[in-house]
């Protein structure tokens, strides 16, 4: 514990060189947007160029950045630059500023450099849409947002980015807002975002109150003498804001809608990067999830049920798109168990987030190919056969196939392995619960997406009539190589080698070898057998036998799966109905009640003055004796008093 | 004779006056009722004075005298006026002053 | 500091404006408009003069201080003065009224009265709102605050919608009511100071002594006055008539600058004036803004009306804003007053574009609506920047504010401050619901034709746009100069700011 602390605060050295430029990474980006979003049809002509260019800048800075950390020694790794002074009030001084250290340079390689290969691909993929302009003026929006999230060094700045991704995510949910459905699905994102925000809101306000800034350094510096507690509530608030961003139980119910966005966007935010900023957060608030071990087991828990949940759904859905994203919540589950198991699981975290973000964006995009030669049509039962049309999107997605589902070799095979030993270690029943359940969910995982890989590329071909399927152009299929080389040799280059660890570690702390409960060899031949049993099973499933081009009932099991394990359906009845009603009533009784009672004094005082007013009959004999009556009572009065 | 005989007297003039106010309808007997009630208030002051022993109630009684003469003209030429358009001295007659 | 009285100046140039304004021939439409925006910008001009030479760090508690005996019988005189907070009011209320005048070019010319009026009326409230901010004396901020009444009340009452009297009479005697009660406080006060004939002057007032039950007698006259103002849950009734009768700049001055008269007067007066008493009420006020808030929020969400529904969003804003002023912290109460400049422009721009969409289309209600982002997408995304600064987006200035706000009173009241978070749900949904009905799907047959911004209308949101993005990046100008006013409110009070429980050592700061 101690040496893990120590190891969680390297002294931030401030930057210098090329490493001064942090804030160049997210402004060429902002600037791209400000250009294509405010230049309106002027810029049409050239704007998806100019979109383009400006994350492949960025990516190039980054490298050099990469570079300049990389000749450093592992100490000196964390660099920070001040840029100005945002908030200051009071106790409460936020300051704008930028933490590059290995963690965040991870995430800046990895948006940047699939960001772009995402803004390469959509040249091609959005070609024939009228508003393509608008769609990389968000794409760099997007990149802007992200790029600030990773490398705030507060939680305040960090909240700019997180909601500025999610204001991207809206837009980009929403592009072809005139579907009403869609329109629909981007406003349901945004508002399961916001349930998280609540958390990352609320976490601040506690950070402020307790530890006196929202800084990193004071937030990690203050959790260290806080009781458990305080630092339990603000693990779960920080779980409550990650489970909202990274589609988590049980906030998960708006990624698989998401799936409206055009696919880059799918690609881009709702796999590679975005959505795995809640397993970027909870990592970097190591410090405080170190001290709350509570906290750290509701990550797990959380993480355990997502993946389970996310591979169920996987299993049962026919749209390509629904069941990747289905698959995302499911790997995105991986990391979350991992990174909730301490030190010994966030390296592994964040590995399996860096090769998911090559082999799911592969996989997106490959999709998206697929769609694109398909006319946009989605539904897998109406696939089947491509391989013999869509030699490259065939070959590359396969890379993306193999790496998820872990087959030897390949990069999801590195990560995932090694979550599954992690969630292995320990004692107790927790190595046994959450580790079978990683176990489990890898064999499944090998199922949901062979079935998917077959349904697609392979078996007799479902085409409907009005089909002419085509491989798509080499805009689209370059980024398509590079990610599959990337899906091949990532985990090869970072996982056996020790390199991710290695320069995770000034960050995430070292961990020693801790032995899982069943024995590392066992452990990996169980999984690969796992695997292909799933895989096997699969092929022998949708392959072999023919695939109807309407889904069958199904078991009672798939039909949930189908319905999203009835997540909408709970969301609605415990959240919207009574909201809905909530609102009416509390309409009518603002009405009726609060106004009502406003406009019911003003309506007594007329009617009674109405009223009173007709005592004034014009008969000047009756005037006369309510004065009589007057004096009389006047005098009777008087004489009262003086007796 | 006692003093306390002209009130009792202004009080007798005073209730008749009240009661023609009152019950009358013909708007010159209750003008001539209200006459009534001031002079009936005059006797009083004129006896208190008396009883006192000083000139304040007198002194009121002729200031009476001259409010009193001031509304003779304004209530007779209302009246008047009434009785020209009305053809009526009836003070329920003229109502229109209401709500 | 110059001896030139600025601030009387500042005043009295609406005041000459509406005046030639009003002596132009009718006829002369068009000419009347030009001076009109004429007058509001030399004021412009002449507040950024002002404010530049602002110090903020100066010893003084007003600046630009201009003391004339008014009454002295009676101790009234003629005081202005501006501290921070008045300051960014004054300057919010000086960009606004040009911005309202343009975006009404021509709101009004169908109306049966003339175009005239309602400029000269507009230039007549700005004079109004530049004196009661700057008002220092208890006495003529009370006059001024119930006389800016009158130029409000005809602009809803004349050039409003179709219940125009309905509302503007609501308008009036709800405000009625307050400034009864704030009249009977102002001569409490009176009595209870120790006379003179400068007794209602501000500095004068503070730290009067009285017993327990006329402070809170007192406060209460104030506060309640301030709460209507505000407009507080339960008494905010008035405001969505008001606000959905009156035509877009009309509204727009009214939520955005009359109605934070209710909560500058609170920080300004009722704080220093009766600090024993604003801690006793505290308790209440915090339960009744979290409701307003929650309340506010819920009630957006059910609107039809889209005026109707911006109104009840400022009804959840100024919940927070009043939060942060009663929860007696420099966080909640600096971020309570960026809050009122923030929601100042931030609804400004919301109303302006919801009435340029109601001036193409002819109706205020939501469902008339859809589809307008792919006819218009000038409009539907300034619209979008608008909803998603009043829903607190990081980056747009209502950001800022909040989460000061929200700090200042968690270190405070946890759980209120907890309560109040979740208002930031709610305020995704009816912005984000509005602006789904309104500007995604297919245009219907009714807005398929709808023209995008023209120039005119361009010119109007783009400083709104720019403003709501410089003040979220950067509010560090504004909080530089709010903060020593707030630091001495918090003196005047005699509160200090809670220790966090758990501080980091110093070495940790970055």
């Amino acid at each position: 514990m101690s040496t893990y602390l120590a190891a969680a605060e390297p002294a931030t050295a401030e930057a210098t060189g090329v490493l001064a430029l942090g804030w160049l990474l997210i402004a060429l980006p902002l600037l791209g947007a400000a250009v294509l979003l405010l230049g309106g049809r002027r810029t049409d002509r050239w704007g998806h160029l100019f979109g383009t260019a400006m994350p492949a800048l960025a990516c190039l800075i980054a490298l050099a950045q990469f570079a300049a950390l990389l000749e450093r020694d592992a100490e000196e790794r964390s660099v920070g630059s001040h840029l100005f002074s945002w908030i200051p009030v009071g106790a409460l001084e936020v300051e704008v500023g930028l933490l590059l250290d290995p963690l965040s340079m991870c995430f800046v390689l990895l948006v940047t450099f699939v960001g772009t290969l995402i803004h390469v691909y959509s040249i091609g993929y959005m070609a024939h849409d009228p508003d393509r302009r608008r769609f990389f003026g968000y794409l760099n929006l997007f990149v802007a947002a992200m790029l600030l999230l990773v490398l705030a060094d507060s939680f305040l700045v960090l909240y700019v980015g997180w909601e500025g991704v999610g204001l991207a995510s809206y837009l980009l949910i929403g592009f072809w807002s005139y579907n009403p459905t869609y329109a629909a699905a981007a406003k349901k994102a945004f508002v399961a975002n916001r349930v998280g925000d609540f958390g990352l809101s609320v976490a601040v306000l506690i950070m402020f109150a307790q530890f006196g800034g929202v800084s990193f350094s004071e937030v990690f510096a203050g959790a260290e003498g806080a009781s458990e507690g305080v630092l339990t509530v603000l693990g779960l608030m920080l779980l409550l804001a990650a489970c909202g961003k990274s589609a988590q139980f049980p906030l998960q119910s708006w990624l698989g809608d998401a799936m409206a966005g055009p696919t880059p966007v799918s690609a881009l935010i709702h796999a590679a990067t975005m959505v795995t900023a809640g397993v970027y957060l909870v990592v970097r608030s190591a410090p405080v999830f170190e001290g709350a071990p509570d906290a750290q087991l509701v990550v797990v828990i959380v993480g355990a049920v997502t993946l389970l949940f996310g591979a169920a759904i996987g299993c049962a859905k026919d749209d390509i798109k629904k069941a990747l994203a289905a698959s995302t919540m499911s790997q995105i589950g991986y990391m979350m168990l991992a990174a909730g198991l301490g030190p010994v699981g966030y390296a592994f975290a964040i590995f399996h987030l860096l090769t998911h973000g090559f082999f799911k964006a592969g996989l997106f995009l490959g999709a998206g190919s697929v769609m694109h030669g398909m006319g946009d049509q989605v539904n897998m039962r109406r696939f089947g056969g491509l391989s013999s049309v869509m030699k490259v999107t065939w070959v590359t997605f396969a890379f993306g196939w193999l790496a998820i589902i872990g087959f030897p070799g390949l990069s999801g095979f590195w990560s995932k392995d090694k979550i599954i030993e992690a969630a292995y270690v320990g004692d107790g029943w927790r190595p046994w619960v959450f580790g079978t359940a990683a176990l489990v969910g890898a064999g499944i995982t090998a199922f949901y997406m062979t079935r998917l890989f077959v349904m697609t590329f392979h078996g007799k071909r479902r085409w409907t009539d009005d089909v002419h399927p085509h491989e798509s152009p080499l805009v689209m299929t370059v980024p398509l190589m590079v990610l599959a080389v990337g899906s091949a040799l990532l985990g090869l280059a970072l996982g056996p080698t020790g390199a991710i660890a290695h320069w995770l570690e000034p960050v995430v702390g070292a961990h020693g070898e801790e032995e899982p409960v069943i024995a590392v060899t066992l452990l990996t031949t169980l999984t690969v057998v796992l695997v292909l049993a799933g895989a096997a099973l699969a092929w022998l499933t949708y392959e072999r036998r023919p695939v109807a081009t309407t889904a069958p009932r199904g078991s009672w099991l798939t039909r949930a799966a189908r319905r999203d394990l009835y997540q909408d359906t709970v969301n609605e009845s415990l959240l919207m109905h009574p909201g809905a009603w909530l609102t009416r009533s509390l309409v009518f009784f603002d009405n009726r009640g609060v106004d009502g009672t406003v406009n019911g004094l003003a309506a007594l005082l007329g009617g009674t003055s109405a009223r009173l007013r007709r005592l004034q009959t014009g008969f000047v004999r009756s005037y006369a004796l309510s004065m009589f009556a007057g004096a009389a009572v006047v005098v009777g009065a008087m004489l009262l008093v003086r007796l | 004779m006692n003093p306390m005989n002209y009130v009792y007297l202004s009080a007798v003039l005073f209730s008749i006056g009240a009661a023609g106010v009152l019950l009358r309808r013909n708007a010159i007997v209750v003008f001539m009722c209200v006459e009534l009630m001031l002079n009936a208030c005059n006797l009083a002051f004129v006896t208190f004075s008396r009883m006192e022993g000083n000139l304040d109630g007198q002194v009121i009684a002729f200031f009476v005298m001259v409010v009193a003469a001031a509304e003779v003209v304004v209530g007779l030429a209302i009246i008047v006026t009434i009785v020209r358009t009305r053809r009526s001295a009836s003070v329920d007659g003229a109502n229109l002053l209401k709500y | 500091m110059t001896d030139f009285p600025w601030l009387t100046t500042l005043g009295l140039v609406p005041l000459v404006g509406a005046l030639v304004v009003a002596a132009l021939p009718s006829a002369r439409e068009l000419l009347a408009k030009q001076v009109a925006l004429g007058f509001s910008l030399v004021v412009l001009a002449g507040t950024i003069a002002l404010a530049l030479q602002f110090d903020s760090d100066g010893g003084e508690q007003f600046q630009f201080a201009e003391t004339y005996e008014w009454i002295p019988q009676f101790g009234v005189s003629y005081a202005l003065g501006v501290d921070g907070i008045a300051l960014v009011l004054i300057a919010m209320a000086t960009v606004l009224t040009p911005v309202c005048i343009l975006a009404s070019w021509h709101d009004v010319d169908s109306d049966r009265r003339s175009a005239k009026g309602y400029f000269a009326l507009l230039l007549l409230l700005e004079m109004f709102m530049i004196g009661v901010f700057a008002a220092t004396d208890v006495f003529l901020f009370y006059v001024l605050f119930e006389a800016m009444l009158v130029p409000m009340y005809f602009i809803i009452g004349s050039y409003g919608g179709a219940q125009r009297s309905y509302a503007a009479v609501k308008f009036l005697l709800y405000s009625l009511v307050g400034g009864l009660l704030m009249l009977a406080a102002v001569i409490g006060l009176y009595v209870t100071s120790d006379g003179g004939p400068k007794a209602f002057l501000f500095e004068n007032l503070l730290g009067t002594e009285m017993g327990t039950g006329t402070e809170r007698l007192l406060f209460l006259g104030f506060f309640i006055a301030f709460a209507i103002k505000a407009p507080l849950w339960p008494l905010h009734t008035w405001l969505p008539d008001a606000a959905a009768e009156s035509p877009p700049g009309g509204a727009v001055l009214l939520v955005g600058v009359l109605d934070k008269v209710g909560t500058f007067g609170m920080i300004r007066f009722c704080l220093p004036l009766f600090p024993d008493a604003s801690q006793w009420a505290t308790p209440a006020v915090i339960t009744l803004s979290v409701i307003g808030i929650l309340y506010g929020a819920l009630l957006a969400i059910g609107q039809t009306d889209m005026k109707r529904l911006i109104a009840y969003t400022s009804i959840s804003h100024f919940g927070f804003i009043v939060l942060g002023i009663f929860a007696m912290t420099s966080q909640g109460q600096a971020g309570a007053t960026l809050y009122m400049v923030n929601h100042g422009f931030s609804t400004a721009a919301l109303f302006l574009i919801a009435g340029f969409l109601i001036s193409r289309r002819g109706s205020r209600l939501i469902r008339d609506y859809g589809g307008v982002q792919r006819v218009a997408p000038m409009l539907a995304g300034t619209f979008l920047v608008a909803g998603l600064s009043s829903l607190a987006l990081p980056g747009l200035s209502s950001f800022v504010s909040e989460i000061l706000v929200l700090i200042g009173t968690y270190s405070r009241y946890e759980v209120a401050a907890v309560i109040a978070t979740g208002g930031i749900i709610l305020a995704s949904l009816y912005i984000l619901l509005m602006y789904q009905r309104t500007m995604t799907g297919e245009p219907t047959e009714h807005t398929s034709q709808m023209a995008d911004l023209n120039t005119r209308e361009a010119w109007v949101v783009a400083p709104l746009i720019a403003i709501i993005i410089a003040l979220g990046f950067f509010p560090k100008p504004l909080l530089d100069v709010i903060n020593p006013a707030v630091d001495r409110t918090m003196e005047q009070v005699g509160v200090t700011d809670p220790e966090p429980a758990q501080p980091a050592a110093e070495g940790a700061r970055p």
